[in-house]
């Protein structure tokens, strides 16, 4: 199963973080919010920019910028590409 | 009597806390701050169904208890040196694991503590069934499920709470792992032993925050004992080389993992079943397909906002009149009660007219706070810092800012006073400054009377549109001048923007009353107060000292040549009131119109030569660049107290310079009718005030915030010298251009 970054990850897609490499107050902002080790994310989108993106993380919405997200390691199962309801 | 008992409600912002909180106290709310800070404290006062009356704070939401923010540093400074006798934290249940994360922060402190399970219902409606009773026995405290929202439960809540109220503090003890367990223990043992900040923390939970490097622990723990702090620094850092070694990660990041885990073990032990795939598609995110999409998100959120003006100034038309008419009424009634004099000029010039200005404004500042008040409650305005964060990172800015920024009037009518403390959830100083420094160039809720009447007059028939250019206008030049500040004086790196996105909800009726009705409230108890007081002191200045003797003589000398140079039948018939105007003889009516022209020229000498006129005439020798006359120039002076004040000057400086008080001929028609007044100058003037200088408030506000009175100073200068230059360019191109009319 391949690890990326989170930034890699295309909408819809489903995975599980591995490690957070940042230290400080993103870290600890990024840990509160609970993105840990372990945890399940799924991309829910990005904004009409492209940046910042939002993320399904245990059963709420978080959203966190690109550069953010380049900090967080994620192994994805399976590329559910664009999947749409 | 015994003292109250205290109950703290804490919990995650969206939690439900603030509906919570007025669904137990009701009107019997009372707002404050923290001392020192402007984080606002929120008390009310419950009763029981037994009659007992029972004291609940309302802490600022967190997330956690490190010291990432202002608010929760104060939510846990409150708690260790407060001592509420219990805390009900609440929590989402429809986002469990989540939430838990701060309880579990609450439990390792060790407070007395009763778990409120809200949004029961929004849970069962994503198929998430929760044991409470099953969570209570694995937590050790209590839970009680609510639906805060249609106050379901909060009888049990509150009498639950109330069985743990000033029990012993007992610490949960959470193993963090071998790399960590073994250092916590040799530390916590240490500062046992010590008694160090005995009186306050937890020994174990002290340690945890060293090692989780807290700045605000650290520094107390240093002022306390130098000696102690430093041994406690030498296991943090042997510990964190040793993971950076063998594991590349911190203390901290080790901490947080465990705590997830620990809630990750409770949560698997039947406390909670699911009914579909977590992955689910819930109403909200559907929601968000629609409006945060790319191409239909911005477009909708730009009518959204147009949609609120145009319900702010459609709908509060209405209401607008008829206080208008109120207050003309009374100007007619105290007039024609009183005889000519100082106390009827103060009470008609200066009271009816200041407040009655104001006051006049109250349905258009409700009706906006109303739709601001939805937008927030419903979930909107998060996807609106979602959706601009990239937009203001351009300008050195964080997607929170948007909220400061909406706040002090993004979407008009706000104020910059919450605006500039709303700043506080900004963590980078250098941000948060160039966002509270900005802030006030928005169109606060003070500013938009002024804007209101000025637009009115000049630009009645594309009004709406004008003051939406104009919302554009304040933001273009916010974002603009906090660039220049981020690469100028407040240059660096900028701060994680990571953050929550509510689920939609749809806004209660009575919080959204309660929400407009704080604002709006706000608004008139500065009306009411301050405005009221600057009015008289203003009508005081416009009319004291009076005319020279000299300057009365000249003027009652050309009244009587004027008299004396018309046969006695002429005079007898213009000062007959017998005759009506319209069967005047023309030579009767010159006499009137020389003799209407002089007590014009009377008023007006008596304003100029007052202490107000003396003063804006001596403005005018600059402002006159800028098309401004010495009357607005009056009214502006009077701004920097108020924006609103403006308004109201205004009104006192032109009724003044009427011939008859008596008169209630709005403010509105005699600009509209003075030569002095033309659609570029009055558009000279909306920018001026938009721009200059923030109200005295706010700048004590700036000041605080930032810590420092230079700040406050700056943005007064910085933002006058900017204002008046732009007004000058507006005045200068729209006369060259003949736009003057």
């Amino acid at each position: 199963m391949p690890r990326i970054m989170m930034r890699q990850m295309k909408r819809g897609q489903t995975g599980v973080i591995t490690a957070v490499k940042v230290g400080g107050e993103l870290g600890r902002r990024v840990r509160d919010m609970g993105l840990v080790p372990g945890t399940q994310i799924t991309v829910q989108g990005r904004a009409p920019l492209y940046d910042p993106v939002a993320l399904r993380v245990m059963d709420g919405t978080l959203t966190l910028r690109n550069n953010e997200a380049d900090h967080i390691e994620v192994e994805v199962s399976e590329a559910r590409e664009g999947r749409q309801s | 009597m015994t003292k109250p008992i205290t109950v703290a409600l804490a919990g995650n912002p969206n939690s439900g806390k603030t509906t919570l909180f007025n669904a137990l106290t009701g009107a019997r709310q009372h707002v404050g701050n923290y001392p020192g800070v402007t984080v606002e404290k929120k008390e009310g006062l419950h009763v029981t169904p037994a009659g007992e009356s029972i004291n609940i704070v309302d802490l600022p939401g967190t997330y956690s208890l490190t010291a990432y923010s202002v608010e929760e540093v104060v939510a846990r400074d409150y708690l260790v040196q407060e001592r509420p006798d219990v805390v009900v934290n609440i929590v989402d249940a429809s986002n469990l694991e989540r939430n838990l994360y701060l309880t579990t922060q609450f439990l390792e402190l060790g407070v007395p503590m009763v778990v409120a399970l809200n949004m029961m219902d929004v849970a069962e409606d994503r198929g998430i069934t929760i044991q409470a009773s099953r969570l209570a026995e694995l937590l050790g405290v209590p839970v009680v499920p609510i639906v805060a929202r249609s106050n379901k439960g909060t009888a049990e809540l509150m009498a639950t709470a109330l069985t743990q109220a000033g029990k012993d503090w007992n610490p949960l003890h959470i193993s963090y792992g071998e790399d960590l367990d073994g250092v916590l223990f040799s530390m916590e043992k240490h500062i046992a032993e010590q008694g160090f900040l005995a009186r306050l923390y937890p020994p174990r939970w002290l340690a945890v925050k060293y090692l989780e490097n807290d700045s605000q622990i650290r520094e107390r723990g240093a002022k306390e004992s130098a000696a102690i702090s430093a041994d406690l620094d030498r296991w943090v850092q042997e510990a964190t080389a040793h993971l950076q070694k063998t594991m590349e990660t911190y203390p901290e990041a080790i901490i947080a993992d465990h705590r997830y885990g620990y809630i990750k073990s409770l949560l698997r032990q039947e406390v909670i079943t699911r009914k579909y795939d977590a992955d689910r598609l819930y109403a909200s995110d559907r929601i968000d397909k629609v409006l945060t999409n790319r191409f239909l998100g911005p477009l909708i959120m730009l009518a959204v906002l147009l949609g609120l003006y145009k319900f702010t100034f459609t709908y509060s038309e209405l209401p607008v009149a008829w206080l208008e008419g109120f207050f003309g009424w009374l100007r007619e009634v105290v007039g024609g009660l009183l005889p000519d004099g100082y106390l009827k000029s103060m009470l008609v010039s200066g009271i009816i007219d200041g407040v009655g200005g104001v006051l006049g404004f109250v349905p258009l500042i409700m009706f906006m706070f109303f739709g601001i008040a939805i937008l927030e409650d419903s979930g909107y305005l998060a996807r609106v810092a979602f959706m601009m964060d990239r937009i203001f990172r351009m300008f050195g800015l964080h997607g929170s800012s948007v909220m400061a920024y909406i706040v002090s009037g993004g979407i008009a009518g706000g104020c910059a006073v919450p605006g500039v403390m709303a700043t506080r959830t900004l963590r980078s100083e250098r941000e948060r400054l160039a966002t509270l420094l900005t802030v006030s160039f928005m169109n606060c809720g003070a500013k938009l009377p002024v804007l209101a009447l000025l637009t009115g007059v000049f630009f009645a028939n594309n009004q709406a549109q004008i003051m939406f250019l104009l919302t554009l206008l304040a933001w273009g030049v916010a974002l603009l001048v906090a660039k220049l500040y981020r690469v100028t004086i407040l240059r660096g790196e900028s701060t994680p923007f990571v953050m929550e996105l509510p689920p939609y909800r749809l806004p209660t009726f009575r919080g959204l009353l309660i929400h407009t009705w704080e604002r709006t409230w706000q608004y008139v108890k500065k009306a009411g107060t301050v405005i009221l007081a600057i009015s008289i002191l203003l009508w005081a200045m416009m009319t004291f000292p009076g005319l020279p003797a000299s300057e009365q003589e000249r003027i009652d000398a050309l009244r009587q040549e004027v008299l004396t140079s018309y046969p006695a039948e002429v005079v007898q018939e213009a000062t007959d009131e017998a005759v009506a105007a319209a069967e005047l003889s023309p030579e009767a009516e010159e006499l009137l119109a020389n003799l209407d022209a002089l007590d014009r020229q009377e008023a007006e000498k008596t304003l100029e030569y007052s202490a107000a006129g003396r003063a804006g005439r001596a403005l005018e020798q600059v402002s006159w660049l800028a098309g401004f006359d010495w009357r607005t120039n009056i009214a502006l002076v009077g701004g920097f107290a108020a924006k609103e004040v403006v308004v109201s000057t205004l009104g006192t400086a032109y009724s003044l310079g009427e011939v008859d008080p008596e008169a209630t001929q709005s403010l509105a028609q005699t600009l509209a009718e003075d030569p002095n007044w033309n659609p570029v100058m009055a558009f000279a003037l909306i920018v001026f005030v938009m721009f200059y200088a923030p109200c005295f408030v706010t700048v004590v506000c700036i000041a605080r915030e930032s810590g420092s009175w230079k700040w406050g100073f700056f943005a007064m200068g910085f933002n006058t010298v900017f204002a008046f230059g732009f007004a000058v360019v507006v005045y200068q191109i729209g006369m060259a251009l003949g736009l003057g009319g």
